[in-house]
C-alpha cells in the first residue's frame, strides 16, 4: 500500500471544480491575447474583443478536458522515457528562474553568470533523485532579453535529463524551440519524444497574459507539453480561504486548458501551480507556509479528479541562509508533495521565497527527496512469511547485521543518506571538525561535480546551438556568447 | 586450476556468498592447496577488498559482517589442517574483548569483535556482563596481547576503570594493552582511566588495535 495523503472530500472537490465552471462564465476569464480570442470565439464562447474577456461555456471547457492526455512522457537526451506526467507518478526538479545564487564562500545572495548556471546543471545530472533539470539560474552576463533561451543553450550543452523550462518573452519561444528541435533532430522527433516542457503562467486572478498565453498556443501547435502555473495568493490577489483560493486556481487553470486544446487537440498540458498563502505580516508570498502547502495539495487532488498530469512548486523555504527553517520548509513541502502524488515537484535548490538558487541547498533538498520517495515507496512484506522463519533460526540471538536477510533488503527498506546527513557518534563528529549540514553540504558539491560525466552531444550539434543562440544574442546587441567555463 | 578457486574464494567473500566460500575452502584442501595459500591468496585478499569497498562507502556494516562470519567459517575449517601441519597463520595479536559487568549492550562489542578477527587478530569474546575477573583470567590464559572493553551506558562505564585496575593488581598491566568504548566513552574519559587508546567507531577500533600492536 503507498501511503497517500487526501485533504479535499468528494463533495469539496465537487463544489471547487463547479465554481471553476461558473467562474468562467461570470465574471469571465481576461485574455490578453488575440489569437486565443479568436480562437475562443470560433469555439463558441461569447468574446468581448473591447475589454478582452471571453465567457466560456462549460461545454466547452469539458471538451478540452476530455481530449487532453491524462498522461505523457519526458525523454532524456538517450530518448529513453524518464519522468512519467500522469497517475502517482511523483518526480522532482530543482526550482526555475532563480535571480540569485548563494556563494559559497560568503554565504550571501549575488548575481549569477554563465559559469554558476553550468555548474548547477552539471550537479543536477550527478544527484540521482533528481528526475528533471530547470533552467534554475537567470544569467546575467548576457542581455536580459536572451535570458530565457540562453539557460536553456547552456543547460542543453550540459544536460541528460529532460528539463522544465518557460519563456520570458513570445519571440525567444521560437529560439528555444529551435534549439529544442536541434537537439531531438526535427519538429516530429520533438513532438513524439519531448524532451522540455515550458511553464506557462496565467495571473490571478483569471488573466492570461499575452506572452504566457502565446507561448502556451506556440507550444500546443509543435507538440511540445506546457505546464499550467497558476498561483493564487490567497488574501491578496485571491480569497483567503484555502478552498477560496483552489476555486481560483481551478479557473485558471480550466481556461488554460481549454485555449490549448483549441490551439491543438490532444497537446499535453499539466494541471500546475505555485500558489501562497500571502504573509499577513510581512505582505510576502510564503512558499514554506503549510497554508501554501494545503493549497497545492488541494488543486492537485482537483487536477487528478479531472484525471490531469500534475505540477507543484515545494519543497523551498523562504530562509536566507541554509538554516533550519531552511531545512524544515523543504523537507515539509516536499514531503507532503510526495504524499500528495504530484507528478513533478519543482523547488529544489531555491530558498528566499522563489528567488535564489544554492548548490548547497540543492545537495541537501536531494536528501529530503530521497526520503520522500522512501516514504511513498510504502512498506512491504518482502517475504512471507515476513519473519517467522528468520526469527526462528536466529532464536534469540541478535545477529541480524550478519544475515544475507539483512543484506538482501536494508538498501531497499532503508534510504542510504550521502555525507550530508549526519548519522555518526559525537566523537566521530567532533574528530571530523564539528561540521553543520552547510559545511557538509558544502564539502559534497566539488566531490559531486568531480563526478559529473561530460555530455556527449556532438560538435556539430554544439556548434549549430551556439549558432542559434549567437544569432539572438546579436539581435539584442550582444556580438559574442560569454566563453563557457573550461574542463 | 587451484589459481581459480582461490580467485574464486576472494570473489565469494566479495559478493557475500558464505556458503560458497565454505564450500571452495573445502574443495581446495581436498585439491591439496596449501591452507596457508588459501589464507593469504583466497581469503585474506577478499578481507581487504570488502574493508576498501568499506571504507569508499561502497559497502555497509551487514557485507562487512557477512563476509567476516564467511572469514571465520573457512579459518574453522583451515585450523586442523594447519594444525597438522604444525603451521599457524600470521596473527596480528589476540585480543580478549567483551562489555563489562552490569551492562548486557552486544552489538557494538560483537562488531568489533568480528571486525577484528576478519583483519588477522585470534579474538576470545568473553561476551556481555562481564566481571573484571572473567576478564583476568581469559588474559592470562590466552596471553593477550590486548583487552577490549565496551560500555554502553554512562552507569557502567566506570566499570571499566574496576577492569583496568584489575589489571594493575593482577600485575600485568605491562604485559597487555587495554582499549575502550561506547556510545558514551571519550578519548578524555579513556586518558583519565588509564587506558591505551580509545575508538569511536568500528573501523577506529581496528586500526588502534593494529596501531596499539604494531
Amino acid at each position: 500500500m503507498r501511503p497517500q495523503f487526501s485533504v479535499l472530500s468528494d463533495d469539496l472537490i465537487e463544489q471547487i471544480i463547479t465554481e471553476g465552471f461558473e467562474l468562467l462564465m461570470d465574471p469571465g476569464v481576461r485574455v490578453h491575447n488575440d489569437e486565443a480570442l479568436e480562437l475562443l470565439a470560433d469555439a463558441g464562447a461569447d468574446v468581448d474583443f473591447q475589454s478582452q474577456i471571453a465567457y466560456i461555456p462549460q461545454d466547452i471547457v469539458e471538451q478540452a478536458l476530455e481530449t487532453a492526455p491524462s498522461e505523457f512522457y519526458l525523454y532524456d537526451l538517450g530518448g529513453e522515457p524518464v519522468v512519467h506526467y500522469g497517475g502517482d507518478s511523483v518526480q522532482f526538479d530543482p526550482g526555475s528562474a532563480a535571480i540569485t545564487v548563494l556563494d559559497s564562500e560568503t554565504e550571501k545572495q549575488r548575481a549569477p553568470v554563465t559559469a554558476d548556471f553550468v555548474k548547477f546543471v552539471k550537479l543536477v545530472e550527478t544527484l540521482p533523485q533528481l528526475d528533471a533539470q530547470s533552467t534554475a539560474l537567470i544569467c546575467t552576463d548576457v542581455p536580459e532579453e536572451i535570458g530565457d533561451l540562453y539557460r536553456l543553450y547552456l543547460a542543453l550543452l550540459y544536460m541528460r535529463k529532460p528539463i522544465v523550462t518557460g519563456a520570458f518573452r513570445k519571440d525567444t519561444w521560437w529560439t528555444m524551440k529551435d534549439l529544442l528541435v536541434a537537439v531531438a533532430g526535427s519538429e516530429e522527433a520533438l513532438a513524439e519524444r519531448p524532451i522540455a516542457i515550458f511553464d506557462v503562467c496565467p495571473s490571478p486572478p483569471l488573466l492570461w497574459s499575452d506572452l504566457t498565453c502565446q507561448n502556451m498556443i506556440d507550444c500546443a501547435r509543435y507538440g511540445i507539453p506546457s505546464e499550467l502555473v497558476s498561483m493564487p495568493l490567497a488574501g491578496a490577489t485571491a480569497p483567503v480561504t484555502v478552498a477560496g483560493a483552489v476555486v481560483q486556481h481551478t479557473a485558471e487553470c480550466m481556461s488554460g486548458v481549454t485555449i490549448c486544446q483549441l490551439s491543438s487537440e490532444g497537446a499535453p498540458i499539466v494541471w500546475g501551480g505555485s500558489p501562497a498563502a500571502f504573509d499577513m505580516r510581512e505582505g510576502t508570498t510564503p512558499m514554506g507556509a503549510v497554508g501554501t502547502w494545503m493549497i497545492d495539495a488541494s488543486y492537485t487532488e482537483v487536477g487528478k479528479a479531472l484525471n490531469l498530469p500534475t505540477h507543484a512548486y515545494l519543497g523551498m523555504s523562504d530562509a536566507k541562509v541554509v538554516d533550519a527553517q531552511c531545512g524544515l520548509e523543504s523537507a515539509g513541502g516536499a514531503l507532503l508533495a510526495a504524499l500528495a502524488g504530484v507528478n513533478m515537484v519543482s523547488g529544489a535548490g531555491m530558498m528566499d521565497f522563489e528567488s535564489c538558487q544554492s548548490y548547497e541547498k540543492l545537495v541537501i533538498d536531494a536528501e529530503i527527496i530521497g526520503m520522500a520517495k522512501r516514504l511513498i515507496a510504502g512498506v512491504e512484506a518482502r517475504d512471507k512469511p515476513i519473519a517467522l522463519d528468520l526469527m526462528r533460526k536466529l532464536e534469540h540471538r541478535a545477529d541480524y547485521l550478519g544475515e544475507l536477510h539483512t543484506a538482501k533488503w536494508f538498501s531497499k527498506e532503508q534510504y542510504i543518506p550521502s555525507s550530508v546527513i549526519d548519522r555518526g557518534s559525537l566523537d566521530a563528529w567532533e574528530k571530523k571538525g564539528r561540521k553543520t549540514a552547510w559545511d557538509r553540504a558544502r564539502d559534497r558539491v566539488p566531490e559531486l561535480l568531480a563526478s559529473y560525466e561530460p555530455s556527449t552531444i556532438s560538435d556539430d550539434l554544439r556548434n549549430e546551438l551556439r549558432a542559434i543562440t549567437l544569432q539572438a544574442a546579436r539581435t539584442f546587441g550582444m556580438e559574442e556568447l560569454p566563453p563557457l567555463p573550461e574542463d | 586450476m587451484s589459481t581459480d578457486t582461490l580467485t574464486e574464494i576472494t570473489r565469494s567473500l566479495v559478493e557475500c556468498e558464505p556458503d560458497r566460500t565454505a564450500e571452495l575452502t573445502q574443495e581446495a584442501l581436498e585439491n591439496g592447496e596449501e591452507p596457508l595459500a588459501i589464507i593469504n591468496q583466497g581469503l585474506v585478499p577478499g578481507m581487504e577488498i570488502v574493508g576498501e569497498k568499506f571504507q569508499t562507502g561502497e559497502y555497509f556494516l551487514p557485507q562487512m559482517v557477512i563476509a567476516a562470519n564467511a572469514m571465520q567459517q573457512a579459518m574453522a575449517l583451515l585450523e586442523p589442517e594447519l594444525h597438522a601441519r604444525q603451521q599457524v597463520s600470521e596473527s596480528a595479536g589476540t585480543v580478549v574483548i567483551g562489555t563489562v559487568k552490569g551492562d548486557i549492550h552486544e552489538i557494538g562489542k560483537s562488531l568489533v569483535a568480528t571486525m577484528m578477527s576478519a583483519n588477522g587478530f585470534r579474538v576470545h569474546d568473553v561476551g556481555v556482563d562481564v566481571a573484571p575477573a572473567v576478564f583476568i583470567d581469559r588474559v592470562q590464559e590466552t596471553r593477550a596481547d590486548l583487552l577490549g572493553l565496551s560500555a554502553l551506558l554512562t552507569t557502567t562505564m566506570t566499570a571499566q576503570r574496576e577492569v583496568i585496575q584489575a589489571v594493575e593488581e593482577a600485575g600485568i598491566r605491562d604485559q597487555v594493552k587495554v582499549m575502550v568504548g561506547g556510545a558514551p566513552v571519550t578519548q578524555q574519559w579513556a586518558d583519565t582511566i588509564g587506558a591505551d587508546g580509545y575508538a569511536e567507531d568500528v573501523v577506529a577500533a581496528v586500526q588502534l588495535a593494529k596501531r596499539l600492536l604494531g
